[in-house]
């Protein structure tokens, strides 16, 4: 058995252990960290022994064992005993329902959380990763991921927070909201992480997107889970376009559209047209519609502009944002010229909380060249590459500044 | 430009750099520099205990310093660090937390920033987004 079919078994298996220790043994704190050492111990077997024939169950007992030890805190008889129970497995656990799943998740992204600590959690305890694979993907080391996770867990503990689901309504749905956005934050990350130098980077575009396919299931007619899986397909089908072979950024307008995913782009295609037309209107819907008016046009001349710059005026009717007026700019300077959007840019200014600056000066810089102030745009690249904190960013910005300097 | 942009993310890693000037800091007595080592070392458990803690350490005197600079092939090496300065650089530490805000605050707390002084570097990362 290989280790990747090990790893995924492994994943899927984890939050349907935890839930089943957590309603054997309650304490979401001490069952999980069994659970996690239980995958450590299936993680090192398996691969070489075979899967067992009830993998929930071998991970359920070994993890049993865990929080006896717990109680007992024996440590001979531990070591005698785990050569018997490794070897045996017992006993079925029982199958968790759709909601207990969606428990374990509203609770890793407790509203007390820190969203770092929301996002370690949420991978460790419903995404099955290891302390550190967490800390491979985030660039840390292993002990401050572990210690980010251990500090987590007490937080909830201290809030008080026990494993139920809030009774339906707004609460629930504010709750729900968090984990959305928690799921977001890891594929944003992920996303971003493709052009890292390390391949040993777990691929969180591919957790991300598998854990909110399981929210889909337990949640079919939420628009907003439909929308945000649909954002997120929409996004990674366009990965293979987005790096050069030696990972420098390539942006939009000039990928080779022939090498997007059109298997991705068609299913997030068909979902958010799907929940735009049952569900009631919501900004994960509304990102995923841009991005498939992107993902429609044959190439970057043919989008739809005029459509793109209604989707980002209802956008910012919703969810306001810094960051949706920056896009809303550069549809608007696609749409009515250059000018159009460097006025729109001209209202962020004012805004001193924008912490992406580089952005807005990228994007002013974007369309100071369009308007042909190319040594306007100039100074706009380089400045915002100054601001800029990502190398591969940095590296592109000063490549634009670069190639008007020599244009000239 | 694209629809992208703008994705915050939860984290970003600051180095630390921490100052003195190394003849103050001869002057100082005994049980001041103790208190000044038991400070840190507070504040770098609370930062383990928020798992902020990337990493550091102490360096030692800027006099063990070499620099080196290659010209033309040959590298010239003098004795002391690259800038002749009053203050100097004695330690680092590297932090993982949610924004400038923090690091900076994490930063005011070290008794060298009372002192001296702090800076604080938003270091580069690997991943990025296309525009």
């Amino acid at each position: 058995m290989s280790s990747p079919v090990v790893e995924g078994l492994l994943r899927t298996a984890a939050p349907r252990v935890l839930v089943a220790l957590v309603r054997r043994y309650g304490g979401f704190d001490a069952c999980e960290d069994a659970v996690q050492e239980a995958l450590l111990a299936a993680a090192l077997q398996w691969p070489d022994r075979g899967v067992p024939d009830n993998p929930d169950g071998w991970l359920f007992t070994v993890a049993s064992r865990r929080m006896t030890d717990e109680i007992r805190s024996d440590q001979s008889r531990r070591r005698r005993e785990d050569a018997v129970v490794l070897a045996e497995p017992r006993g079925d656990l029982d199958v968790p329902d759709a909601d207990d799943t969606l428990t374990l998740l509203l609770l890793c992204c407790h509203p007390e959380l820190t969203p770092a600590s929301q996002i370690a959690l949420t991978l460790r305890a419903v995404g099955g990763l290891t302390t550190a694979e967490i800390a491979r993907a985030f660039l840390v080391p292993e002990a401050t991921m572990a210690q980010r996770i251990s500090r987590a867990k007490q937080r909830i503990q201290r809030a008080g927070a026990r494993f139920e689901l809030p009774p339906a309504g707004a609460a629930r749905q504010a709750r729900l909201a968090v984990v959305l956005h928690v799921l977001y934050l890891i594929f944003n990350e992920g996303y971003a992480a493709t052009s890292g130098p390390d391949a040993t980077r777990p691929d969180l575009t591919a957790e991300a997107i598998r854990l909110t396919r399981v929210m889909r299931e337990l949640l079919p007619d939420d628009g907003e889970v439909a929308g945000l899986l649909a954002l997120m397909l929409l996004t990674d089908g366009r990965r293979p376009a987005r790096t050069t072979p030696d990972g420098a950024l390539v942006p939009l307008a000039e990928q080779d559209r022939s090498l997007w995913d059109r298997a991705l782009l068609d299913e997030g295609i068909g979902l958010v047209t799907a929940a735009l037309t049952d569900a009631p209107l919501g900004s994960y819907q509304l990102q995923a519609a841009i991005a498939a008016v992107h993902a429609e046009a044959a190439t970057a001349d043919d989008t739809d502009w005029p459509q793109i710059a209604a989707l980002y005026e209802l956008l910012e009717g919703i969810a306001p944002s810094p960051v949706v007026r920056l896009n809303r700019a550069v549809a608007a300077a696609m749409v009515h010229g250059p000018e159009a959007g460097l006025d729109l840019l001209a209202t962020l200014d004012q805004d001193v909380h924008m912490a992406d600056h580089h952005r807005v000066a990228a994007v002013r810089a974007h369309l100071l060249e369009l308007a042909g102030d190319r040594e306007a745009a100039r100074k706009s690249f380089l400045d915002a590459a100054r601001a800029s904190t990502s190398l591969p960013e940095r590296r592109y910005l000063e490549g634009r500044a670069a190639q008007l300097r020599e244009a000239d | 430009m694209g629809e992208a942009g703008g994705l915050a993310s939860p984290g970003m890693k600051y180095l630390l750099l921490i100052y003195q000037n190394p003849a103050a800091r001869e002057a100082l007595p005994e049980p001041e520099v103790t208190a000044m080592g038991d400070e840190v070392d507070t504040i770098i458990d609370e930062l383990v205990e928020t798992g902020e803690w990337v990493g550091g350490e102490g360096l030692a005197d800027p006099s063990t310093a070499r620099t080196v600079r290659v010209r033309d092939g040959v590298a010239a090496v003098t004795d002391g660090p690259f800038a002749e300065a009053k203050e100097q650089m004695v330690g680092y530490c590297i932090v993982d937390c949610e924004s400038r805000e923090r690091a900076v605050e994490i930063a005011a707390r070290w008794p060298d920033a009372r002192r001296w002084g702090m800076e604080v570097r938003p270091i580069l990362s690997p991943d990025g987004i296309e525009m």
